[in-house]
């Protein structure tokens, strides 16, 4: 039952992942995008880590794709495909840089050894839950979470200062 | 914590559907069962949400003394079957400029995103949950983010000028508002210590008071930020029908309209179930116990859902209530409301209730009165407790806020719209003063 699941959401996110690139109106690419997210959502769920598929749902389907279609639509993007200019050296150069990706990617897949998966009725063993994230996040990694709220902080003093008009 | 659990277990009769042996129980569990559950709360729901529209109408009817729909059956009860069929058999219009595929799958992921979280609503003890999730109120709120996708996409595939326009509107609107209807949510949470919102329940009935009575300030943020989050009124700029047609759902006709309404009166139920099961206590009322005991486990579980729907109702009313008796908020002061108001006392809200708190902790534990003491595994207040928390709730918490936040609101003016336009009067009567040329 779990293999089965797996494939589906797998299958769904691999093509989504791939019209996302293929799409050549930019909404649509966006869409296919909310679709890839949900459905990795969907996979962090059967890998027991909840928590994380509910802030991937709230953060970027959510809040950042609603931002992503807003602009689009704002933007007004046009309906023919943009000029994209094309080298000729460009392209042959592509065809090793893919290779390499490639054989990167069987690298990092023989380089993972399979874990155990934690039971999912052993809330003390649960990693993805919302307690132990807390828990986790609140004790071992207190200061670097202090530390990217602040960053996140200056970013949103930055924005203020930066859209603020003169008083005249 | 297994008495939780207990709630997902499938029933004799399921069992004996799927003839399955006791070990063995996945399909009565995770397939049969839950499918059964489904088919009621979605049928449920469905029809409830056609009356809703027809309460609608009749409270607005009585509010401005009319009758309101009296021709269809005894009292216009019929009405919604009525509407119904008439919106089945309509003309399924698209636009010849809209973009079809987008206008198309619009209405659906609106509504499949907001009946998607009526899987996880606890609407009654024991078996009248469907699904008793350990990120329960996460999930609601992720799942109901991703609704605005909708009503953005059909703004912009409609192509004209209202959808798209009142699509801007409402994204931003719930956007906003969605960020104070979260940090609404975490006070009650400090108390109840789960995400789960059978648990919320649960601790609530531990606890011996609904959170609402501990917390004030988050209820009332909450009960705002709902309207602002289902676009209701005084909210509901867009749908504004004086300046937007009809908003995001102007080009829509037939059943992808009504697949809109469907899913805003959905999310209207939604939203005020949420607020039952964290700030009202759900589906508990005090001498459910006694009738466990006495009557048995089936009218228990009965009248704890009827105590749900009722909670739920009463909810439903003061939205409508709200609705046929304010005026509509300008824009400007919308997103100061949501920006400047709600989100900082949301804010407040949780510092202040974490300080109420950890003071409440028994010294052990580093806190000072020792207001909590703990008992079978959970934090739970005494009986000085409960009046300690109900004290700082009221009269420390709501008035702190609203004085801290007055007084910034007040000292930070530059972005206030109303501030600027003084400013321009004032540079332009210094202009007229001077006799240098004005701009008209």
């Amino acid at each position: 039952m779990e293999k089965a699941l797996f494939i589906i959401f797998a299958v769904v996110s691999v093509a989504a992942a791939l019209n996302i690139l293929l799409q050549r109106n930019p909404l649509y690419s966006a869409l296919s995008l909310v679709g890839t997210l949900i459905a990795l959502s969907a996979l962090y769920v059967m890998l027991r880590a909840q928590f994380i598929a509910a802030i991937q749902i709230v953060v970027y389907a959510g809040a950042i794709m609603v931002l992503f279609v807003f602009v689009i639509m704002l933007l007004n993007a046009p309906k023919e495909a943009p000029y994209i200019e094309k080298h000729k050296a460009l392209r042959f150069l592509a065809i090793p840089f893919a290779g390499l990706l490639i054989a990167e990617a069987f690298y990092v897949i023989r380089l993972v050894k399979p874990i155990q998966m934690p039971a999912s009725d052993d809330s003390a063993q649960a990693v993805g839950t919302t307690l132990s994230v807390g828990t986790k996040l609140f004790t071992d990694y207190l200061l670097p979470f202090e530390v990217t709220s602040v960053l996140i902080l200056m970013a949103i003093v930055g924005a203020m200062v930066l859209a603020r008009r003169g008083e005249d | 914590m297994p008495e939780i659990l207990a709630l997902l277990i499938a029933p004799d009769w399921v069992r004996s559907l799927t003839g399955e042996r006791p070990p063995n129980v996945f399909w009565a569990e995770y397939i049969v069962w839950p499918l059964i559950q489904i088919v009621i709360v979605l049928f449920v729901v469905l029809t409830v949400v056609a009356y809703l529209v027809y309460f609608e109408r009749k409270i607005s009817a009585f509010i401005q003394a009319r009758l309101g729909p009296m021709r269809v059956g005894p009292w216009g009860i019929l009405q919604p079957a009525a509407d119904g069929l008439k919106l089945l058999l309509k003309e399924d219009i698209i636009p010849i400029k809209a973009d079809k595929l987008v206008f198309s799958i619009a209405p659906i992921i609106s509504v499949v995103s907001t009946l998607v979280v009526l899987a996880v609503i606890p609407w009654g003890a024991a078996w009248a949950t469907i699904a008793n999730v350990n990120i329960g109120l996460l999930f609601v709120l992720a799942v109901s983010s991703v609704s605005v996708l909708g009503l953005v996409l059909a703004g912009w595939s409609s192509n004209s000028k209202y959808s798209l326009l009142g699509a801007l509107r409402s994204s931003a609107q719930m956007v906003s508002y969605e960020v104070g209807m979260g940090l609404s949510i975490i006070g009650a949470l400090i108390f109840a210590r789960t995400l789960s919102l059978s648990g919320i329940v649960e601790a609530q009935r531990a606890d011996g008071l609904p959170y609402f009575l501990f917390q004030p300030l988050g209820f009332l943020i909450y009960l705002i930020s709902a309207l602002g989050e289902t676009n209701r009124a005084p909210f509901d700029l867009p749908e504004a029908e004086s300046e937007l047609v009809a908003g995001y759902h102007t080009e829509y006709s037939g059943f992808r309209w009504a697949l809109f309404f469907m899913a805003e009166y959905t999310a209207m139920l939604v939203t005020s179930a949420v607020a039952v099961t964290v700030f009202l206590g759900g589906w508990y009322f005090p001498g459910l116990d006694w009738i466990k005991s006495n009557w048995g486990p089936n009218i228990y579980v009965l009248l704890s859902v009827a105590a749900f729907a009722g909670k739920i109702a009463v909810l439903i009313y003061a939205y409508m209530w709200f609705r046929w008796t304010w005026p509509r908020y300008r824009y400007d002061q919308l997103m100061e409301l949501g920006w400047k108001w709600l989100i900082p006392a949301g804010l407040a809200n949780v510092v202040l209730t974490g300080v109420w708190y950890v003071l409440a902790l028994p010294e052990a534990q580093g806190g000072v009165f020792g207001f909590v003491k703990q008992t079978a595994g959970r934090y739970v207040p005494t009986g000085y407790g409960k009046i300690y928390f109900i004290l700082t709730g009221f009269i420390i918490t709501i008035p702190l806020s609203w004085a801290l936040l007055a007084t910034i609101n007040r000292r930070s003016r530059d972005f206030n719209l109303h501030d600027q336009r003084q400013l321009q009067i004032k540079l332009r009567s210094e202009r007229i003063k001077r006799n240098e040329p004005v701009a008209e």
